[in-house]
């Protein structure tokens, strides 16, 4: 059922075969396939799900269309163009049919809504005339869309060799109202743009949002109190509270990869340093020391590390230090400025903002500063997060003007960037880890 | 999912009236932007002696920084004595103490600055005779702007401490 057949594995090894091996070496190899700009995204094919509620079968489908076309790698086929139009999970398709419209990759599922919602999928090389994905799911009837998500990661996890993040949340900061005098507050959604809440009412203004490993308690900052505070939410129960009381304004949180910690800075007569502060609580460990700002902490994802954005050589630049703090070496050396550094959750890049040449760039580079490469440009772009597995960014870009911010993803060999359709001006995304 | 159509029309109709009110919105907001010279947002037209007003048309709200830097410009600093003078003549007002950054950097970076700028102002009204415990302060960032432009023309505008009279 795992096989991945010869023609798949050629077909999107440039991103996942080459990703199953964590060297610099594979690294290397990633670069070449993207300069040499050859990537073809896999043609499938997906009949709308066979339901007997149709139009539910076909809802599940576009979801599973619409993660797979948006992640770059696919190129999911016009379903109206295909020889055979619901899918029919249990039979053995007539590989004849579909060779002949020359569709090598063919997904079949099935969905129904009862008491449960269940689903079954099979994905079919019809060139080996084999089966490649072949996975059934019960999920309660509240998740529907979720069960698209997971079908999604199914085959994604299948034909390109890497996990999943399709079944993903992003929190993030709607906006809205004039630039002047704009409303801000906190929403969470799918990754895809769709089942919006809003957490927080805008009567404070709440930035930065910060998702916990364990994809329920936040991390953020509130303007509630005047000077803004870091705050912790737990998504399940609506409870918030400051996270310290240390007399001075807080800011720029983020947690510790096992969630046990948060990292934030603290602003005292005008110099900004970093500190730790269980979640728990407790005493707050001050990290850094001086006049300088020191601010945007990110671990590791060994939790040995911290990468963080200072201004003590002048300009913003990112520097590098040990989780207890001491000893910070700077990694960027580029023209301009670097804020923003995120972790990869693979551990082997650091995603940035810079600007340089008038232009804001997301970027990334090797955990030693080396290898940088810039993904993005405009007139504005800051604040990357990761999707789980490693491959796509998330940020925020805005035209300026009276117009407002937008999230957009992008992959880290800087293709297929994609604005995330959100009902109102969006920014600082954060990306949840798989969700359980 | 499954919005029924008619309803998700709706929904574009009201974003897109939503969008136009926005806008209409805007534009009044950087109509009311200060110049350069310090005058306040109320626009200009005197204030009786010792009035908020006074403070804001005739000693002048506000200072201006360039790009990146919490350094107090001489015209900064006249304006600056100017409104230590005023405090220390009329008592009874506690003044809070704005600071703003342009859209030219990272949001939380931004936060921090406001704070550094708005801290420069304490201290040189402290050192000029303004009791501390009459001065609170607090950084807006980059998120309260008041001229909306693609240019310095509003950067300039944006990086600011306003010291607001309370």
């Amino acid at each position: 059922m795992t096989l991945l057949t010869r023609r798949s594995a050629l077909k999107l090894g440039l991103a996942g075969g080459a990703l199953l091996a964590s060297s610099p070496m594979a690294m290397a190899q990633l670069r070449i396939v993207v300069e040499g700009a050859n990537f073809q995204p896999l043609p499938i094919a997906i009949p709308d799900f066979a339901s007997s509620d149709p139009s539910f079968g076909r809802e599940i489908a576009d979801i599973v269309r619409n993660n797979l076309r948006r992640s770059g790698l696919f190129l999911p086929l016009d379903p109206a163009s295909l020889p055979v139009r619901v899918g029919d999970v249990n039979a053995t398709p007539d590989f004849n049919t579909w060779r002949t419209v020359n569709v090598d990759a063919l997904v079949m599922g099935g969905v129904e809504r009862g008491g449960q919602i269940s689903s079954s999928v099979r994905v079919w090389d019809t060139r080996q005339g084999s089966q490649v994905v072949g996975k059934s799911y019960n999920t309660d009837p509240k998740s529907a869309r979720r069960v698209g998500h997971i079908i999604s990661d199914a085959i994604y996890e299948q034909l390109t060799g890497g996990s999943g993040y399709f079944d993903t949340r992003v929190i993030y900061t709607a906006e809205s109202g004039p630039k002047a005098n704009r409303t801000r507050r906190l929403a969470i959604m799918d990754q895809d743009g769709a089942n919006v809440q809003y957490l927080t009412d805008g009567s404070s203004m709440a930035l930065t949002p910060r998702f916990a490993p364990n994809g329920d308690l936040v991390t953020y900052m509130n303007f509630a109190d005047g000077n803004p505070q870091v705050y912790l939410l737990q998504l399940s129960s609506g409870r918030q509270q400051r996270l310290a009381n240390v007399g001075a304004m807080t800011f720029a949180p983020r947690f510790s990869p096992d969630g046990s910690t948060v990292a934030f800075s603290v602003e005292q007569a005008g110099a900004t340093n970093i500190y730790a502060v269980g979640t728990g609580g407790g005493q707050p460990r001050q990290l850094t020391s001086g006049a300088a700002i020191d601010t945007s902490p990110s671990y590791s994802p060994d939790g040995g590390r911290i990468v963080f954005e200072s201004d003590r050589g002048g300009s913003p630049q990112i520097y590098m230090m040990g989780a207890g703090g001491g000893n910070a070496q700077r990694i960027s050396f580029g023209q301009g400025s670097y804020s923003t550094p995120v972790w990869s959750p693979k551990g082997d890049l650091i995603a940035f903002t810079r600007q340089s040449g008038g232009q804001f760039h997301i970027g990334i580079m090797n955990a030693d500063g080396s290898g940088e490469r810039l993904l993005y440009s405009s007139y504005h772009a800051e604040g990357p997060t990761w999707a789980p597995n490693g491959r796509v960014i998330m940020f925020f870009q805005d035209p300026g003007g009276n117009d407002g911010p937008r999230l957009m993803s992008v992959d880290i060999w800087g293709r297929n960037p994609q604005t995330i359709a959100t009902d109102s001006y969006a920014s600082d995304p954060s990306w949840s880890g798989l969700r359980s | 999912m499954a919005i029924p159509a008619p309803f998700s029309t709706a929904l574009r109709a009201a974003a897109m009236l939503f969008f136009v009110v926005v806008v209409a919105a805007c534009s009044r907001s950087s109509n009311d932007a200060v110049g350069l010279t310090g005058a306040g947002n109320l626009g200009p037209g005197g204030g009786a002696p010792g009035s908020q007003q006074e403070f804001i048309v005739t000693v002048g709200d506000r200072i201006f920084f360039t790009t990146d830097s919490s350094s107090l410009t001489s015209e900064a600093m006249a304006t600056l004595d100017k409104q230590a003078a005023w405090l220390n003549q009329y008592q009874n007002y506690r003044v809070m103490i704005e600071g703003h950054a342009d859209e030219r950097g990272t949001r939380e970076y931004n936060i921090a600055l406001g704070a550094r700028r708005a801290n420069v102002v304490v201290n040189y009204l402290v050192s000029k005779g303004v009791n501390g415990q009459r001065i609170t302060s607090q950084s807006f960032g980059k998120e309260r702007p008041v001229a909306i432009c693609n240019d310095i023309s509003c950067w300039s505008q944006n990086r600011r401490a306003v010291t607001v009279v309370q």
